[in-house]
């Protein structure tokens, strides 16, 4: 597992989904054990919910109930490549 | 622990599963929650008025392991309709304010009035608790 022991971020929270998922663009919040996503990517067209939370969540393992207390997610299906 | 107690969990899910029509798998207990997110989502299935059973994950850490081995979804809590795993509060709650947990819970879209139950089930809320 790649995680630290140091306490989670926002900013790296947001780095990983964004390595994670092609395209992705996230925003993210939290307080170093709860945190929120709102995560738009390309990947996630013709997918459910369901699918496309999984998506997130896998970018964390086992790392989500443990070193990452709370992970709420909101996705979107965005219309094209985010180019950063 | 045991293997044999391991798959005993599973099993237990697997038929909760099967046998309740509507059934959340929460921390604490529907009039106990012992976290804000299994907190919001038996508020949301209280407010559309539909019968659930109930199962509190926290007094053995295998159920929670065995849970997410099947639904392969790793937080809590989880809702289940008609044996089909529906999400966490995160989706529970989109899908209550577009209307599609109503569509999927064979309820009105407004609480309070008696909604036509698709099938007669067990006085609601039935609570399963410490049988897993």
């Amino acid at each position: 597992m790649a995680a630290t022991d140091a306490p989670a971020t926002p900013e790296e929270l947001k780095e990983r989904i964004e390595a994670g998922i092609p395209g992705a663009t996230a925003d993210v919040s939290g307080d170093g054990h709860h945190f929120n996503a709102v995560v738009s990517a390309p990947a996630f067209r013709g997918l459910s919910r369901i699918a496309q939370h999984r998506l997130v969540y896998d970018v964390f393992g086992a790392e989500v109930g443990d070193r990452i207390h709370a992970l709420s997610i909101q996705t979107k299906a965005s219309e094209t490549e985010n180019i950063a | 622990m045991s293997d044999e107690q391991t798959t005993q969990i599973r099993e237990a899910i697997q038929s909760a599963i099967s046998e309740n029509p509507v059934i959340l798998f929460m921390k604490g207990t529907p009039d106990q929650p012992m976290c804000g997110f299994s907190a919001r989502t038996v508020e949301i299935l209280q407010h559309v008025g539909t019968p659930f059973a109930a199962v509190n994950i926290l007094p053995d850490p295998r159920i929670r392991q065995e849970l997410s081995g099947l639904s392969n979804w790793p937080t809590i809590p989880q809702l289940f309709i008609d044996g089909e795993f529906v999400g966490g509060c995160d989706i529970v709650t989109e899908m209550y304010e577009s209307g599609e947990l109503q569509t999927a819970l064979g309820v009105e879209d407004s609480p309070g009035e008696a909604a036509p139950e698709p099938a007669p089930q067990e006085p609601a809320p039935l609570t399963i608790e410490n049988r897993l």
